[in-house]
């Protein structure tokens, strides 16, 4: 047996994914399904290792803000959450987009609106990929599938939000935060120095080290004019991006008659489904967003060519449906099958809503 | 001694700290933010540490001060500085991370990070100006209102009934075990200042040295939203502000030995 | 191969715990293996429940509707699973306050005492490893000295003591089941 290869739940290895990859703070508030995320923290005691600094905050909105208050610094910081948390954060969100700062954001999605219930839910699409906060803005919203995704992505979040200094999410959900899986963790890499810190992040709140001009991390700007300039300068980063950071996984769509679209946990049952479906001799093909935003508009389009029709099987009402829609212009019959509050369909029924909305409509 | 003589260096009797530049204030003629702004520079500059300091300023009527004192600086969204503070001290603990904030600020729609900072007796200085109205939005009721002062919204005076009773946050902040060093100080007279000014430098020390948190109250006029004169507005603190609000220190953890 | 688990029963039976450490098993063989429990506080003193799956290849739904194996702990789980057994599957329950016996003629059922031998051996906590134990010899999906490896590799030193009486446990559940 591989000895790098581990079992562990997707909020674990959240937490030690990022004790991996050198990040220099964490700021949360526990919350059900995700609060693993800060026992694992706390229990690895990383602080006394790598010097990773992680702070129990007396609530959602203070955690945001702390984790605002780090990445203006350059700092590697992060949050968890699960929706409700997630809503009470959207003010921070907003700022930290407006102040072009790197951050990691997670959200391990439950049941709602209002309180809801604990169990899996990917109602929070909207709220992730269209800006929950005021104002225009985009976070690179990166949706696991599996706790290996949960691992990797923790550290493509942090690269990518660097890279363009803007917020990287990642949106999973409870069903794969509470999910034992085998996971090889990165290799332990060491947190940047200070001195690395200001190299790489010359924008950075750090003291004025050797009295270089000051640096004011701000979101507020009363010229209209200027404001209207950083927003140009937002949206410019945010074609940048949707040019280049595009993902998803495509499985058998090639000459498949339907094609199922799926993000997350759903995903992972939609495979289930085709096997399902390739027994009964329906030969079905999945694309799945890994990037929830950008979102794979032309990846979408291109598997839906030739097929005679798309199911969206979310943990919803439907809500990336409406993506889908976009991306086939509506030339094909693109159909919503969705369970709520927490509510998680079998494999089955995936395949019974898909033959109800497509193939017996 | 004419002008000429006056003007040379060696006979220079005050200046301003050089941190402090020449950008014009947006504060009104006559209100304490000014003074209170000129402290931290001096105090920064004297302790040798412009390079270290990082500033965290509020939503209000100091919004701006990152425009004035020539350190870096956060911006922090409404009530949110003390959070924003507790994680830049947290991961640069060699800096002097310093909030400064209004009442409504630190005393309203902030006072659970305030309070919980405090309690975790984070590594920072809090300098909170407390002018019982809000400047910045144009003379509103703030947690501090003192009962019977008028402002926007309590416009026949503030009524215990109506809109609760003025929050005198300091004295709680002194009792939690992670404040060090709490006080309350004014900036009305040349000897109101120099006592603040020393208490500004004592907290910004105890956070250099570990000691915990460290609060700085300035009872402050705001002559505008009083609708007095500077004068008048410093003669109705005396007499009103400081019976609710009285000067001096309320916790020293280091002068009780 | 793949095996479609679900472990269902009271909070407080080590359900999830057992379910991990045949996940664990299933690691030390280098199998595709997925654990999802039913979490929150309904764990505590009701009902749990905890779906594992062990495959040769890349696992797709950890959510299931059809269980190769369904392990029943109480009433409820027995109501509630036994028709999600899939058609030759295999149906494990403990006898211990059952009333309404399973029914099906389509599957392996498999009775067992497990309440009763943990009596027997005098040990409560004893109780899952029992139910492990009967789970393998009705369906030998991984080998008991995986199980002790996997065991080894999730408990802490200081309790690698209580090893051999896991192993006792695990081998008089085997002898439950006929």
């Amino acid at each position: 047996m591989n000895d790098k290869v581990t079992l562990m739940k997707g909020n674990e290895a959240l937490a030690m994914a990022a004790i991996r990859y050198g990040a220099d703070g964490y700021f949360g508030y526990p919350i059900t399904p995700q609060s693993e995320v800060l026992e694992k923290l706390e229990e690895e005691m990383p602080w006394e290792t790598t010097g990773m600094v992680v702070l129990q905050a007396e609530s959602e909105v203070a955690a945001i803000n702390m984790v605002y208050a780090g990445a203006s610094c350059g700092k590697a910081v992060m949050t968890s959450t699960s929706s409700p948390g997630f809503s009470l954060m959207q003010e921070g969100m907003s700022y930290m987009a407006a102040s072009e700062v790197p951050a990691l954001v997670i959200n391990v999605m439950r049941g709602g609106p209002g309180l809801g219930t604990i169990h899996p839910s990917q109602a929070d699409y909207f709220q992730a990929c269209k800006g929950g906060g005021h104002g225009d803005y985009r976070m690179i919203v990166l949706a696991p599938a599996s706790v290996q995704e949960m691992a990797d992505f923790v550290g493509l979040g942090w690269d990518l939000a660097f890279k363009y200094r803007c917020v990287s999410m990642i949106l999973a959900d409870g069903l794969i935060g509470q999910m034992m899986e085998k996971v090889v963790l990165p290799e332990q890499r060491p947190r940047r120095t200070q001195e690395e810190v200001e190299k790489q992040c010359p924008w950075a709140v750090t003291g004025r080290t050797g009295m270089r001009p000051k640096n004011i991390i701000t979101s507020l700007e009363l010229d209209d004019d200027i404001m209207e300039a950083n927003n140009l300068r937002f949206q410019a980063t945010y074609r940048l991006i949707e040019a280049n950071e595009v993902r998803c996984e495509t499985v058998d769509t090639d000459g498949c008659d339907y094609l199922i679209v799926a993000f997350g946990s759903m995903a992972r049952i939609a495979m289930k489904t085709m096997e399902l479906a390739a027994q009964e001799g329906i030969k079905i093909g999945l694309l799945r967003p890994i990037t929830l935003w950008p979102f794979p508009s032309k990846e979408v389009a291109q598997a839906a060519a030739g097929v005679k029709g798309i199911l969206v099987p979310e943990l919803s009402a439907g809500q990336m449906i409406e993506d889908v829609k976009l991306a086939v212009d509506c030339k094909v019959p693109v159909k919503h099958f969705g369970r709520m509050g927490g509510n998680v369909p079998t494999p089955e029924e995936v395949l019974e809503a898909l033959k109800k909305e497509l193939i017996n409509a | 001694m004419n002008n000429n003589d006056i003007i040379r260096p060696e006979n220079l009797v005050y200046k301003k700290p050089s941190l402090l530049n020449d950008a014009h204030m947006h504060y009104c003629p006559g209100c304490s933010h000014g003074v209170v702004h000129k402290l931290v520079a001096e105090v920064i500059e004297e302790m040798g540490m412009a390079e270290k300091a990082i500033g965290v300023s509020p939503v209000g009527c100091a919004v701006f001060a990152y425009n004035y004192i020539d350190i870096d600086w956060l911006e922090a969204a409404h009530g949110r500085a003390t959070a924003m503070a507790t994680a830049t001290k947290r991961l640069m603990p060699d800096k002097l991370v310093f909030t400064y904030q209004g009442d409504g600020d630190f005393a309203a729609i902030g006072t659970c990070e305030s309070i919980h900072s405090c309690n975790r007796g984070e590594n920072i200085a809090i300098i909170f100006i407390n002018n019982a109205i809000y400047g910045m939005t144009g003379g509103q009721m703030a947690p501090t209102t003192l009962l019977g002062q008028k402002t926007a919204t309590c416009p026949y005076g503030r009524r215990p009934d109506l809109n609760g009773y003025p929050l005198s946050i300091t004295p709680l902040l002194a009792q939690l075990d992670g404040t060090c060093y709490v006080t309350r100080q004014s900036v009305h007279k040349p000897a109101s200042v120099r006592k603040a000014k020393a208490a500004i430098r004592k907290a910004f020390e105890n956070s250099m040295q570990g000691k915990g948190t460290s609060v700085v109250e300035i009872v402050s006029t705001c002559n505008t939203g009083w609708k007095l004169s500077p004068e008048k507005a410093n003669q109705w603190m005396e007499e009103n502000m400081f019976a609710k609000y009285p000067l001096g220190d309320l916790k020293d953890v280091e002068s009780k030995g | 191969m793949k095996s479609e688990i679900i472990i269902a029963g009271f909070g407080g039976q080590g359900v999830l715990s057992m379910g991990k450490i045949l996940a664990y098993s299933g690691l030390m063989e280098d199998k595709e293996v997925s654990w999802l429990p039913s979490y929150g506080p309904e764990q505590r003193g009701g009902t749990a429940n905890v779906t594992v799956i062990l495959s040769d290849e890349r696992i797709s739904s950890p959510i299931l509707n059809a269980y190769d194996i369904v392990v029943a702990l109480n009433q409820q789980s027995l109501d509630r699973f036994e028709s999600q057994v899939k058609p030759g599957g295999i149906l494990i329950y403990d006898s211990y306050g059952i009333n309404q016996p399973p029914t099906r003629t389509d599957i392996t059922i498999h009775r067992i005492d497990a309440t009763e031998a943990t009596f027997e051996m005098n040990n409560s906590k004893t109780y899952n490893m029992i139910v492990l134990g009967a789970m393998l010899k009705a369906s030998p999906m991984v080998t008991i000295e995986s199980v002790l490896k996997g065991l080894k590799k999730t408990l802490p030193e200081r309790h690698w003591h209580l090893l051999p009486l896991n192993e006792e446990a695990l081998n008089k559940g085997m002898e439950l089941v006929k």
